[in-house]
């Protein structure tokens, strides 16, 4: 059999969370959460620590009960069923493999459960290790596996009883960033070959648009915007899906005719109707550039780079206009031709922007 | 340095296991030459007080009943305690200090205060249920509960329940099953502490016996030496020794697994922390 074969689910599910409220004395964890996963959608809730990512993820899971709304899998209200009935495989945060069991038992386990005989259940719990990638590794004890490889196998431990959805919450947190990005996209892998709705919960937006077809981004228990991940960070819907996904500048300007003027130039909105007056824009510092030829006359626009930090492909270049500094993002090329202390211009994609009012401004970091 | 430090280490690890051994060897050994005395000075060493433990019917019924008591008491503290305390950890974790509070209360009231704050409820289970000496039971679970909690709470401690009992859940595993083949499995080890403490208990227990006018093995062995020292001094040595080999044998049953995985680790680990994710990623790239 190959890799394949074994990983065969049931053809993904839709999951639906409607409305979903969970409080617990007094903190409210989930303010009324909806969402739908298209059948082996692979979706991701991206949101700060205490969103309520873990505590969705949990309901779904039956882990946790809702103290309202239903949690429904493919048309079927499974709201009331505890967790051992409601056929899902979960990956924690934290390592969770049985330790007393090898590899290979430990995505057994599932199977014996569900009554599988013993042969089928070591053939496909072999199987599944080799979707994973660690057919090599059966016969070890969780203690003598890696951290990125534990969590392989709790990967092939859920989709060992080929559970209907599949939940992973933040799996990848505890491991180091080359691990990580790699673990990554084979969990992508695995997810897209076996065809299972997946939610993937992490606080790490790099993460969440490499990986999901659609990013959900949480506050406060809220779901504050649900998008492909290109539409996540070219269309934030908020400042705060701006501020959280990606970097951002905040630039003093003046909102009229549907756009923003910053310093003389102006910017179209991304919601133009919007009143006239003073506000702040959220401008990506990959929509900023950097004018050098020529003469560079005084104005307001014209400034000093401190600073140029070298990212790999891009490198991200700050800029003093003297009252405010502003981040600009480019090819590493075009930023060595603008070291520290080179007096430059800044001009502005025409790409929408979001504003946000001053009153808003405040709490939110920059 | 490095080899001389090492002789230097097994030098004192040898001495304070040849001083240990002394310790608790020299008494038993004591007792032992004691109890294969003749009836005088002059007279040939003999087994006769050994012999005497079988000849004597009280005794071997108090050694098969304090051997049951141990036995029950042992099966009740488990499978009243353990299923709490795992119960109390996942859902109930307010109530953690007050069930803490609850099984180590018997350790600060003595004996004899629990003795006689128990005799009515004895003679009430004496009249309205049994006379059997097992009802001690009953007791003795009250007794070993402060030393099995202990031990039982230091195991909980060292596995992360919550999360190894989500997972088995979410892999469809009932309560049942997840106390069985999760939890009890990981830890053996303490469970096997607990139990040892509790047949240690009820082994050397005197002092609710004899108030409660039951005769198990130490108010038999007092019986005993009344009449015959030396008889009464062969079943006490005889008693540390069974105490002994249980508890090497359980030590060496309950574990081999662990011993196992623990010898594997120590000679595959090294390289298999370094490789194995780069070329099982090539070996699935195909
Ligand atoms: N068992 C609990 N008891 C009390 N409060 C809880 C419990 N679980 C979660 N909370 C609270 O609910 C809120 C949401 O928690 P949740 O674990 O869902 O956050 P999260 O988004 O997963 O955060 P993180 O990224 O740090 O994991 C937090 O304010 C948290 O303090
Ligand atoms: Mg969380």
């Amino acid at each position: 059999m190959t890799a394949t074969q074994a990983g065969e689910a049931r053809a993904g599910v839709e999951v639906r969370l409607e409305d979903l409220r969970r409080s617990y004395a007094g903190v409210t964890a989930l303010d009324g959460l909806s969402l739908t996963l298209a059948p082996g959608e692979l979706v991701a809730l991206l949101g700060p620590s205490g969103c309520g990512k873990t505590t969705a993820m949990r309901l779904v899971a039956g882990l946790e009960e809702a103290n309202s709304g239903r949690v429904m899998f493919g048309g079927r209200d499974v709201t009331g069923l505890p967790a051992n009935k409601r056929d899902v495989g979960m990956v924690f945060q934290a390592y969770s493999l049985f330790p007393h069991m090898a590899a290979w038992e430990n995505v057994a386990f599932g199977l014996q459960i569900r009554h599988v005989a013993t042969g089928e259940r070591k053939q496909r719990a072999l199987d599944m290790l080799e979707l994973v990638g660690l057919g090599k590794y059966a016969n070890r004890y969780p203690s003598q596996l890696s951290g990125g490889q534990q969590q392989r196998v709790a990967l092939a431990r859920a989709l060992a009883i080929r559970p209907q959805v599949l939940l992973l919450d933040e799996p990848l947190s505890a491991l180091d960033a080359k691990v990580r990005s790699r673990l990554r996209d084979e969990i992508r892998r695995v997810q897209l070959e076996v065809g299972i709705t997946t939610l993937f919960v992490t606080h790490d937006q790099e993460e969440a648009l490499a990986i999901a077809d659609r990013v959900g981004v949480m506050q406060s228990g809220r779901l504050e915007q649900l998008g492909p991940p290109t539409e996540i960070y070219s269309r934030p819907a908020t400042p705060f899906v701006a501020d959280f996904v990606g970097l951002t500048n905040r630039m003093r300007g003046d909102v009229g005719g549907g756009a923003i003027k910053i310093r003389g130039a102006s910017i179209p909105l991304v919601h133009p109707d919007v009143p006239d007056g003073p506000a702040i824009a959220l401008v990506r510092p990959e929509a900023v550039s950097l004018v050098t030829d020529g003469e560079i006359e005084e104005g307001p626009l014209v400034g000093t780079v401190i600073a140029v930090v070298f990212l790999g492909a891009v490198s991200r270049v700050t800029v003093d206009l003297g009252d405010a500094t502003v981040l600009a993002q480019m090819q590493t090329s075009a930023a060595s031709q603008t070291p520290a202390g080179t007096k430059v211009r800044l001009a502005f994609r025409n790409d929408p922007v979001l504003i946000q009012r001053e009153e808003q401004a405040a709490p939110a970091s920059a | 340095m490095n080899r001389s430090r090492r002789i230097k280490l097994q030098v004192f690890r040898s001495a304070v296991f040849l001083v240990m051994g002394v310790f608790f060897l020299v008494p038993i050994a004591a007792m032992f030459e004691f109890s294969t005395r003749g009836n005088s000075v002059t007279a040939p060493r003999t087994m006769e007080a050994w012999t005497n433990i079988i000849k004597t019917p009280d005794l071997v019924d108090a050694i098969i009943a304090s051997l049951e008591l141990a036995a029950i008491t042992s099966i009740a503290m488990l499978v009243l305690l353990l299923p709490t305390m795992v119960w109390v950890r996942l859902r109930l974790p307010r109530l953690n200090r007050i069930v803490e509070f609850i099984c180590l209360l018997p350790l600060t009231i003595p004996a004899i205060a629990l003795v006689v704050g128990l005799f009515p409820i004895s003679r009430w289970m004496r009249i309205n249920i049994s006379d059997s000496i097992l009802m001690l039971s009953f007791f003795y679970l009250i007794l070993v509960m402060p030393y099995s909690y202990r031990a039982l709470d230091a195991g909980l401690a060292a596995i992360d329940i919550k999360t190894l009992s989500e997972a088995a859940r979410s892999l469809g595993a009932g309560w049942g099953t997840v106390m069985l083949r999760v939890i009890v499995p990981n830890m053996s080890s303490a469970i096997l502490n607990a139990c040892l403490l509790s047949v240690a208990v009820v082994l050397g227990e005197y002092t609710f016996a004899n108030l409660l006018t039951y005769e198990n093995l130490q108010v038999a062995i007092a019986y005993v030496g009344l009449v015959s020292a030396g008889t009464s001094i062969a079943v006490a040595v005889a008693s540390l020794l069974f105490a002994f080999v249980l508890l090497m044998v359980l030590s060496f049953v309950g574990r081999p697994r662990e011993r196992m995985a623990r010898a594997e680790e120590t000679i595959v680990a090294p390289e298999s922390r370094i490789l194995p994710l780069r070329d099982s990623y090539i070996g699935v790239q195909k």
